[in-house]
């Protein structure tokens, strides 16, 4: 057997761990698998942690913000200041409760008026550990029914489809990434176009003609031909267009407040729908060919 | 004797080797990652921060063995591949290429004042990026560009955490 000298074995390690880890990209390019079952148990071993720290960032940031509501008061008393510190604190946390409530019931609307889709809300409990894309982590996952490529959305409009579904949690790739696309038109002229990420915070309209009538304000809504989203979910809104040969460039700005999500819903079912019932349409205000933009009422 | 940039001659030379409290390094090397996901999603202008980065980078430069350095990277480029939509081996082998080739120079290079840890830090960005896109290009024929203003301005701002997020892991040091 030959002896590797022991200045040399740091470069043979080196260099079986880079092959090994060529050889399984190899292997999931040519079976077009994503290593599934390794991603299973870190996502299982790191999900707990970010559900905790979720929580934890949730009540310290509450705390943060109303912290600096009391520094007006600094110049009471020792006594009050402290009854009063406890106050707000107790306040900050109340605060915290009702602005929940209020995106709750916001949401709890939204299903009522869409009845006839199967949705479940979710909990935003992680970014991408990869700096480069764009996906989030939610805390429903294939327990809860969710599967890959079911759409995710807000009452605001499309967030993203589900890539990844684990026993209690999934990965949502949002419209910003540069692989995502769906199937869009323009609400007022109906001109159909897919919209897809470009790794920023716009989107971008592929396949305007240059002749095709775009302007900047036009709402952009789904046009369900990508069979994940139902027709007519707002996507975003004209913010620039450029003239370009043969296409134009446009860019939308999401509808979806994808930097600041808590909560989002998980429509559950990989058949198409169609958005909403007539009595709900009726209810909400959307007819055909408007965006059925939800109308949250406060409870 | 100044302590900026010292270059030891690697003969003979006695080489500082740290060593860290008991879990230490799994303790961190889990918050980076925990933190890396977390994060963004308050600050979305923190998403240019690589903390596993930055963690294999400092331990590599502390342990200063080029087996455990390398290992270290493997692990946490892995781990990050698997909370990312990323192919598995992309980040892994950047982490691996990064953990070997700090621990190697940690020897070599004064890696304890600010200045130089800031230098380095933009150096071992630039490596684990350069990888990350050749590993693309090559494996994947997904046309990268291979910097970008944002690039720039990440590594600076990653360069600048890391001089203070290694002067708070120093604290974890066993004397």
């Amino acid at each position: 057997m030959v002896a590797i000298p022991s200045r040399h074995k740091a470069i043979v390690l080196l260099t079986i761990a880079v092959v090994a880890q060529v050889l399984l990209l190899a292997v999931q390019i040519k079976q077009d698998r994503r290593g599934r079952l390794i991603r299973v148990w870190t996502v299982t071993a790191v999900s707990p942690f970010e559900r905790a720290g979720a929580w934890c960032f949730g009540k310290v940031r509450g705390t943060w913000n109303h912290y600096f509501a009391l520094r007006g008061a600094a110049k009471e008393n020792d006594e009050l200041r402290r009854e009063r510190d406890a106050l707000k604190l107790q306040l900050a946390e109340l605060q915290s409760k009702a602005e929940e409530a209020d995106r709750l019931a916001v949401l709890l609307n939204f299903r009522k008026l869409h009845t006839d889709v199967p949705m479940l809300p979710a909990r935003v409990i992680g970014a991408s550990a990869d700096t480069a894309s764009m996906t989030i982590y939610v805390d429903r996952g294939e327990r809860e029914g969710v599967r890959r490529n079911m759409g995710v959305i807000t009452p605001d409009g499309v967030v993203g489809k589900v890539i990844e579904a684990y026993p209690s949690t999934s990965q949502v790739l949002l419209v910003t990434d540069k692989e995502s696309g769906v199937g869009a038109m323009i609400a007022e002229s109906r001109l159909q176009s897919p919209v897809g990420g470009a790794g920023e915070p716009l989107l971008q309209m592929k396949y305007v003609g240059s002749d095709d009538p775009v302007n900047v304000g036009d709402r952009v809504v789904t046009s369900g031909m990508d069979r994940i989203f139902p027709k007519d979910v707002p996507l975003g809104t004209v913010v620039e267009v450029k003239p370009g040969n043969p296409f134009k460039v446009v860019r939308l700005k999401p509808a979806a407040k994808l930097q600041r999500m808590e909560e989002v819903i998980v429509l559950l079912t990989l058949h198409p729908l169609e958005w909403g019932s007539p009595e709900a349409k009726q209810e909400s205000g959307a007819g055909p060919g408007k965006a059925s933009a939800p109308r949250a009422t406060k409870p | 004797m100044s302590d900026a940039f010292e270059i030891r001659a690697s003969g003979g030379t006695h080489v500082e080797v740290h060593k860290f409290r008991g879990g230490a390094i799994f303790a961190v090397v889990l918050a980076s990652l925990v933190l890396q996901a977390l994060v963004p999603l308050y600050i979305p202008k923190a998403a240019m921060l690589d903390l596993p980065l930055l963690i294999t980078l400092y331990f590599g430069l502390s342990r200063r063995n080029p087996a455990t350095g390398l290992v270290l990277g493997m692990v946490i480029g892995l781990v990050q591949d698997s909370l990312s939509k990323s192919p598995l081996g992309i980040y892994g082998i950047a982490k691996t290429i990064v953990g070997y080739v700090a621990s190697s120079i940690g020897g070599r290079l004064d890696t304890e004042h600010p200045l130089s840890r800031f230098a380095l830090t933009i150096v071992f960005f630039g490596i684990h990026q350069g990888v990350i896109v050749l590993t693309k290009r090559l494996l994947l024929a997904q046309p990268e560009v291979w910097f970008t203003t944002q690039m720039g301005i990440a590594a600076a701002v990653n360069a600048v955490v890391a001089v203070g997020l290694f002067f708070l892991l120093d604290r974890l040091r066993r004397s």
